[in-house]
């Protein structure tokens, strides 16, 4: 147990030794970090509440107050601070993008491991399903399964809703890489020799198996995250967010509904919008450069010139 | 396997998964609160009991759902008839026809500019990996794709109305509404500019990005090495040996990016009020009208699975492994 918690240990900073020179990496990672903290700090951040109504003198609201009237980001069309609502809508956008991004992670893990592990009829089903789920249009699906669950009465929030139909719906990825990488780790000698000293398959599975694929599943989660927070904003933006919790997509819904274009009122629509890029940026460079350490497929061609340096440590990743 | 058996395949595939979206289809409907009889007549028709009781046993509503109610209903889809939209009081087959052309216009021309641009910027980029043009052009890329399409679609939209003068929304000007569309070519365009400018944007960088790691994974093959070693320039090399091999996963994620176009059209039209599916099928949603929903759910879902069938079967004129195998 030692042991192997130091071998951990020092992998972890080997990783980190490379990745913090990897400037893509760590600029995801600020990215990411940054959102977060925002999203925790929130209350800290402003003096108001989103739905605090900001008014002048004569106790009138100000509506499409521009950020030179009334800092730092303005008002929007009922007179709400826009900073105020950014910083409280990064907790609606972060957590239901991660929670859905988990709950795709791990779907498509466990599938993924099952399918790849055990194989016959369930990997055949595994996959057809998969095969179906990729070529039905995603957005039209959701529109299409959010509508009607929210028209059945459940007693769930709409964020639930909202969270539980992005991950039940984009796990599929996951299992397929997990499926491929369980499949060609499940060949290797050591698992052979865990076999033939008869350990079990669950021992095999989470002693031999898991530790192969993890760091790639956290890789992929990353990249996931990031389509989880763009789909959330899009559904919110097409009216399918929660009105009393919005979050960026929702702000964006209302921002065009409620003529902010038309007003000129650019603080209203776009720091919403920076905030989604924002997020989504630093999940999209975060997984990529996660995914390429731990991919040596990834690494060079042949018409690249003879200045191809292969970094010995980066090997190891 | 031989190619027919492959193509027996996938069609049989296609088929599964059409009939997974009608079942689909055909649940949700069931699953909502209040009378089916609503969905067939409209939700503020008023009717007596009696009336209600003889529709439910026209309609075959008094039979079980399954499998009675389910194969009427698959009847009458295959017949084109998708109910009548509770708010435009039209059949919705009709409704999606009379937008089925502006969408694939707009689709259209936003994929194959951004199929040309990506595909000739992707190219370039892989052959000059690391160079500053690489760097720049999957920077942009990857903004691209960190952008929701609406937003992007928000921002145009009002740089495009306020500096250039370009109309804010609709297919046509009001006074050009109603006449045949190449009647009124140049107004058309205008009006065309800004939304297949958003979607050339977002879809551009998707296919620079494929057709990058593409032809870099095809250049990292051994037969380039040879071709190099033959003494071949780097001209001849890319274009005799990588972008033939590299093009061909661009024909498989045109198709599988059909229904991603498909999402775009939805924000894109939303956002321009660009009068096609994708603005039908949010007034649908804004306006609970189910069965308008479910039709057009039922339209795009079925063109994007019948379009990808098709492009399988051009992949395997395409590649001579997929017949071999």
């Amino acid at each position: 147990m030692n042991e192997s918690w130091l071998l951990f240990k020092r992998s972890l900073s080997d990783f980190w030794r490379i990745f913090r020179r990897n400037r893509m990496g760590m600029t995801g990672a600020v990215l990411v970090l940054a959102a977060v903290m925002v999203a925790v700090i929130a209350p800290a951040l402003s003096p108001y509440t989103p739905a605090t109504v900001i008014r002048d003198e004569a106790g009138r609201g100000l509506t499409f107050a521009p950020p030179s009237v009334h800092g730092p980001l303005g008002t929007d069309d009922a007179g709400r601070d826009v900073w105020t609502q950014l910083v409280y809508g990064a907790r609606i956008s972060l957590t239901v993008g991660f929670m859905a991004g988990f709950i795709a992670m791990f779907v498509g893990s466990l599938l993924g491991i099952l399918a790849g592990y055990f194989g016959g009829w369930l990997d055949n089903l595994l996959m057809r399903v998969t095969d179906v789920l990729l070529v039905i249009p995603d957005l039209p699906l959701m529109l299409v399964l959010v509508a009607t669950l929210r028209q059945m009465e459940l007693k769930v929030s709409p964020l639930t809703v909202l969270i539980l139909v992005i991950g039940l719906l984009y796990w599929t990825s996951t299992a397929r890489l997990v499926r491929s990488q369980v499949l060609s780790i499940k060949e290797r000698q050591f698992v052979a020799r865990a076999r033939a000293i008869g350990a079990g398959h669950f021992h095999i599975i989470r002693k031999h198996i898991l530790p192969q694929i993890m760091p790639l599943i956290v890789a992929n989660t990353v990249l996931i995250l990031s389509t989880a927070i763009l789909i959330e904003s899009g559904l919110a933006f097409l009216g399918l967010g929660d009105p009393t919790q919005p979050s960026w997509g929702t702000m964006l819904n209302f921002a065009f509904d409620r003529n902010a274009i038309s007003n000129g009122a650019w603080w209203f629509y776009l720091p919403p919008g920076l905030a989604i890029v924002w997020v989504s940026l630093g999940c999209v460079l975060l997984g990529n450069v996660l995914e390429e350490m731990l991919n040596p497929r990834l690494m060079g061609h042949h018409l690249e010139g003879e200045a191809r340096v292969v970094k010995t440590e980066a090997g190891r990743g | 396997m031989s190619r027919r058996d492959y193509l027996l395949r996938k069609f049989l595939f296609s088929l599964l998964t059409i009939f997974v979206v009608l079942v689909i289809n055909f649940m949700l409907f069931r699953v909502l609160p209040g009378d089916p009889v609503r969905s067939v007549i409209g939700r503020n028709v008023r009717i007596s009991a009696e009336m209600q009781a003889s529709l439910r046993e026209q309609f075959g509503l008094d039979k079980p759902v399954f499998p009675d109610q389910f194969f009427a209903t698959l009847q009458q889809w295959a017949g084109g008839n998708l109910g009548v939209s509770w708010s435009l009081r039209q059949p919705v087959a009709e409704v999606l026809m009379s937008k089925l052309g502006n969408t694939l216009l707009l689709i259209g021309l936003g994929q194959v500019l951004s199929i040309v641009f990506g595909v000739a910027l992707g190219l370039f980029a892989g052959w000059k990996r690391k160079t500053s043009f690489d760097v720049g052009s999957l920077t942009f890329s990857l903004i691209a794709w960190a952008t929701p399409t609406f937003w992007l679609g928000i921002i145009l939209l009002a740089a495009g109305s306020t500096w250039l003068g370009l109309p804010t929304g609709g297919i046509v000007s009001p006074q050009n509404v109603g006449k045949p569309l190449y009647t009124v070519l140049p107004d058309l365009a205008r009006h065309l500019v800004l939304p297949t400018l958003t979607m050339t944007i977002l879809y551009l960088g998707e296919y620079m990005l494929i057709m990058r790691s593409s032809i870099l994974e095809v250049l990292s093959e051994d037969y380039i090495l040879t071709a190099k070693a033959k003494g071949m320039s780097h001209w001849q090399v890319l274009w005799r040996h990588g972008l033939k091999n590299a093009m061909l996963p661009i024909v498989t994620m045109i198709a599988l990016n059909l229904g991603f176009t498909v999402s775009g059209a939805i924000y894109i039209e939303t956002v321009f009020s660009y009068d096609g599916l994708g603005k039908l099928f949010h007034t649908a949603l804004v306006r609970q009208d189910y069965p308008l929903l479910q039709g057009a759910f039922l339209l795009l879902a079925v063109s994007v699975i019948v379009a990808n069938m098709l492009a399988d079967i051009l992949y395997t004129t395409l590649d001579p492994r997929v017949k071999a195998n």
